[in-house]
C-alpha cells in the first residue's frame, strides 16, 4: 500500500484481512485524509487511541489494497489535533466522541458540542484516560440541556420525538422541525444507551471480553464478536481452523437472512401492510428457532469464541439448515412478488427517502443503505477472507437510494445469502472449530473486520505485555451506524413527517452500536 | 393481487395453532398462558416498553412476542406508545445513566397501580456491563420492580412467562387456573 506524495513507514498486521499501519505526524494529518479522499478512499473510523504516556488520536481508512491505520500522538500537554471533518464529514461525530471518551478535541471544528456525555459525568472525567480507577461513578451528575440547532421561518415549528420512542425500539432523540407536514430539517442527537463498554473492556481479561463484544449490537453480535475474535487471532498470531471459520461465515449469513426478514416485514407494516409483518415475522421465528436447536442460541450469541466456535454443527442439523433455505427461498420469492406488485406499498417506498449516490459518496454512507445509493462496498468482496474467497459473493447495488432500492438490496442479499448457506453447508471442510489461543509475550495489537448484516464492523485492539496479564489496554469498536446515522438526516429533508418511521426502518441503524 | 395474498394467507393457515416438530413443548405452553391470561385478566393488558440501555438483543426477543406464534395480541396484551395508557412497564438493559431520568418519568407517567417487569441479565442485575460511570446498573437501582426475568436475552416464551407472572402476584386470582 502506497499513499501518493507521503513518505509513511507503513507496516503491514499479519491479519486475515489486508491492514496498514503507521504513525503519523501533525502535520501529516490532514494531508493523508485528503490523499485518501483523492484516492478514493473513505473514513472507515476515528478514535482516541491508548498510551499511557501519551494522548493518540486513530483514525482507519479504507482503501482499494485494503485498510490503512494511521497513528497521530499528541505532544504531552497537548490534547488537539487537526480536524478531519472538512475532509471527511462524517468524522464529526466521533470526533466529539474522542473529545468526550478520551479527552482529545478536534482543533477548530464547527460543532463542538459533547456527544456521548449527556451531563452523566463531569466534563473533567475522560472514562478512557482514568480506566485504573475502575467503576468511579457519579451519582449525583444532572442531565444537561443540549443546543439543537433552531430552524426559523414563517409557520415552521418543532416537534420533538424521544428519547422514549412509541414502540419496542431503542431510545434516541429527534427533533424534526416541519411546516404543515413537510420536514426541514431532522437533529438527532443519540447517545442515550452509552454504558461505558470501552471502559470496561479495559476490565476484562481477554478472553472472556469476547462476551461483552457480542454484546455491543444485539443484532450483530455474530459481527461483533467475529470481527473482536479476529483481532485478538491477529494479536495472537493464531491462524483460525478452516472449518471454524468456514461455521462462522454460516452463522454471519443466517444473522444476515434474520434481520432482513426482520425488517422486510417491519418495512411493510411501517406502510400499514400488516400482511408483510405478519408474513415475515413467521418466517424469522422459524430461522431463530432451528439457530437455538443447531448452534444453541436463537441470536447467536457467544457462538464465536476466541479461537474458533463454540460447538460443531450436527450431522442433522447441516440437513436441516439446508433444508431451510429452500422452504424460506420459496416464501420469499412470493412475497417479494406481493411487494412488487402491490401499488399501495410501491406507492409508500418509491422516492421516498431518497439518497442521491453522490451524496452518499460525499458523505460515506456505508454498508446496505451505501449499496442501496451506488456504493458497492462489500468486504465479501473486496477483500474476501476465509471463506469468502471461495464464496464469490455476489454484491447487490441499486443507484436510486430510496427506501424501494434499500428493499431491493435487502432481497437480493436475502437470496444470495441463502445461496452461501447452501454451500458452505455442501463445502464444510473437516477438522477442528477451535484451538487454543496463546497470546505473546510482548505488547500485541490487532484489528477485525468484518461485513455484519449493516455494514462493516471494526474491532481494535491493543493488548499489554504477558507481564501485565494481557491486559486489554484499548478496545475500539465501530458501527456502520456512526456513517449512517447523519445521513438518515438527508434522507428525510423534504419527506413528509409520517414517511419518517419507514425511512428509519429502511436503514434499521444501531442506536446502541453507536452509543457504546 | 388480492388473489396472491389471499393464496399465502391460506396456505399458510393459521399459526398460533399447529406447531412445528421441534417445538411441541412450546406450543402447549403458548397455550396455557393464553389461558391464563383470560382467566387473570378477563381483558386487556396494556405495556409500556423502555429500552433503558440494552444492546438491542431483548428488543429483538420482545419484537418476536408479536408474531404469529406467540400472538402476543391475540391473547389480549397490547404494547402501547404512552405510558399514561400503561398497565405495566417493561424495562431491559443495564440503566444508562443518559437514561435513568426518562426512564423515571416514563414510571412516574404510569397510573397506579402499575407493575415494573425488568426483561433480561442486565436488567436484573447489570449484566456483564455492570455499575459504571455511565451505567446505574439494574433497572432496580432506579425505580422499583415487581418481576425479574433472566436471559441473555430470555427466549419470548420466558418473557411472557415474566409478564403473567407479574399480572398474577398482582391481582387476586379467583379460581386457580386450570393446567
Amino acid at each position: 500500500m502506497e499513499i501518493f506524495g507521503l513518505n509513511l513507514t507503513l507496516q503491514r498486521l499479519v491479519a486475515p484481512v489486508p491492514v496498514w499501519r503507521a504513525r503519523v505526524t501533525a502535520a501529516d494529518w490532514v494531508p493523508a485524509a485528503v490523499a485518501v479522499r483523492e484516492a478514493g478512499g473513505r473514513l472507515l473510523a476515528l478514535w482516541g487511541g491508548a498510551h499511557a504516556a501519551e494522548a493518540t488520536v486513530c483514525v482507519a481508512y479504507v482503501l482499494a489494497d485494503g485498510l490503512l491505520w494511521l497513528e497521530l500522538p499528541l505532544p504531552s500537554g497537548q490534547s488537539s489535533y487537526p480536524d478531519l471533518a472538512p475532509v471527511f464529514p462524517a468524522a464529526s461525530r466521533m470526533q466529539r466522541a474522542a473529545a468526550d471518551l478520551s479527552g482529545i478535541f478536534a482543533e477548530g471544528a464547527r460543532d463542538q458540542r459533547p456527544w456521548l456525555n449527556h451531563g452523566a459525568w463531569p466534563t473533567g472525567y475522560f472514562p478512557l484516560r482514568h480506566t485504573s480507577e475502575a467503576s468511579q461513578t457519579f451519582p449525583d451528575a444532572l442531565l444537561l440541556d443540549y443546543a439543537f440547532v433552531r430552524v426559523e421561518g414563517d409557520g415552521v415549528h418543532e416537534i420533538a420525538v424521544g428519547p422514549v420512542h412509541a414502540g419496542v425500539i431503542e431510545p434516541g432523540h429527534f427533533r424534526f422541525s416541519v411546516v404543515g407536514e413537510k420536514v426541514l430539517r431532522l437533529e438527532q442527537r443519540l447517545g442515550y444507551t452509552h454504558k461505558g463498554i470501552e471502559q470496561r473492556m479495559t476490565q476484562l481479561p481477554p478472553l472472556q471480553a469476547a462476551r461483552l463484544a457480542g454484546r455491543v449490537s444485539g443484532d450483530s453480535t455474530v459481527a461483533y464478536a467475529w470481527a473482536y475474535c479476529m483481532a485478538l487471532e491477529t494479536a495472537a498470531s493464531c491462524d483460525l481452523a478452516p472449518r471454524a471459520a468456514w461455521l462462522r461465515a454460516l452463522m454471519l449469513e443466517r444473522e444476515r437472512v434474520a434481520n432482513h426478514l426482520g425488517d422486510l416485514g417491519a418495512l411493510g407494516n411501517d406502510a400499514a401492510f400488516a400482511f408483510g409483518l405478519a408474513q415475515f415475522s413467521r418466517l424469522r421465528e422459524d430461522w431463530l428457532r432451528l439457530a437455538k436447536e443447531a448452534f444453541g442460541h436463537r441470536l447467536m450469541m457467544d457462538c464465536v469464541v476466541p479461537g474458533g466456535v463454540a460447538r460443531d454443527l450436527a450431522l442433522t442439523h447441516l440437513t436441516q439448515l439446508s433444508q431451510q433455505c429452500d422452504a424460506i427461498e420459496r416464501e420469499v420469492q412470493t412475497l417479494r412478488s406481493i411487494y412488487e406488485d402491490h401499488a399501495g406499498l410501491q406507492d409508500r417506498f418509491m422516492s421516498t427517502g431518497r439518497v442521491s449516490p453522490a451524496l452518499a459518496a460525499q458523505l460515506g454512507l456505508t454498508g446496505l443503505a451505501g449499496r442501496a445509493s451506488g456504493q458497492a462496498h462489500d468486504l465479501r468482496c473486496d477483500h474476501p477472507g476465509v471463506p469468502y474467497d471461495s464464496l464469490q459473493v455476489k454484491l447487490a447495488s441499486q443507484r436510486n437510494g430510496d427506501v424501494a432500492a434499500r428493499v431491493a438490496v435487502r432481497f437480493d442479499e436475502v437470496f444470495e445469502s441463502l445461496r452461501l448457506i447452501r454451500q458452505i453447508l455442501a463445502e464444510l471442510p473437516a477438522g477442528p472449530v477451535s484451538q487454543p489461543l496463546c497470546l505473546p509475550e510482548q505488547a500485541s495489537r490487532g484489528v477485525g473486520w468484518v461485513e455484519g448484516w449493516r455494514g462493516e464492523v471494526l474491532v481494535v485492539l491493543e493488548l499489554d505485555e504477558a507481564a501485565r496479564q494481557h491486559r486489554i489496554r484499548r478496545c475500539h469498536f465501530h458501527d456502520p451506524s456512526w456513517q449512517n446515522w447523519p445521513v438518515l438526516e438527508h434522507a428525510i429533508m423534504g419527506n413528509i413527517v409520517p414517511d419518517f418511521p419507514l425511512i428509519n426502518k429502511s436503514f434499521n441503524l444501531s442506536y446502541a452500536g453507536q452509543d457504546l | 393481487m388480492i388473489w396472491k395474498i389471499v393464496k399465502q394467507i391460506a396456505k399458510n393457515g393459521i399459526r398460533s395453532e399447529p406447531a412445528p416438530a421441534f417445538s411441541d413443548g412450546v406450543r402447549a405452553e403458548v397455550g396455557r398462558i393464553q389461558d391464563d391470561v383470560l382467566a387473570i385478566l378477563g381483558q386487556a393488558l396494556t405495556i409500556r416498553m423502555v429500552d433503558a440501555g440494552s444492546c438491542n438483543g431483548c428488543e429483538l426477543e420482545i419484537s418476536a412476542l408479536g408474531n404469529p406464534y406467540y400472538n402476543i395480541e391475540g391473547l389480549g396484551i397490547k404494547f402501547v406508545a404512552s405510558p399514561r395508557h400503561a398497565d405495566m412497564l417493561l424495562v431491559t438493559g443495564p440503566v444508562s445513566r443518559n437514561m435513568a431520568t426518562a426512564l423515571r418519568r416514563t414510571f412516574e407517567a404510569i397510573p397506579e397501580p402499575k407493575l415494573v417487569v425488568a426483561v433480561g441479565d442486565c436488567g436484573c442485575d447489570g449484566g456483564i456491563f455492570g455499575e459504571n460511570y455511565a451505567s446505574c446498573g439494574p433497572v432496580s437501582s432506579v425505580i422499583p420492580v415487581d418481576v425479574w426475568v433472566p436471559g441473555c436475552p430470555p427466549a419470548p416464551i420466558e418473557i411472557l412467562r415474566g409478564i403473567l407472572t407479574a399480572v398474577r402476584r398482582c391481582r387476586s386470582v379467583p379460581t386457580d387456573p386450570v393446567y
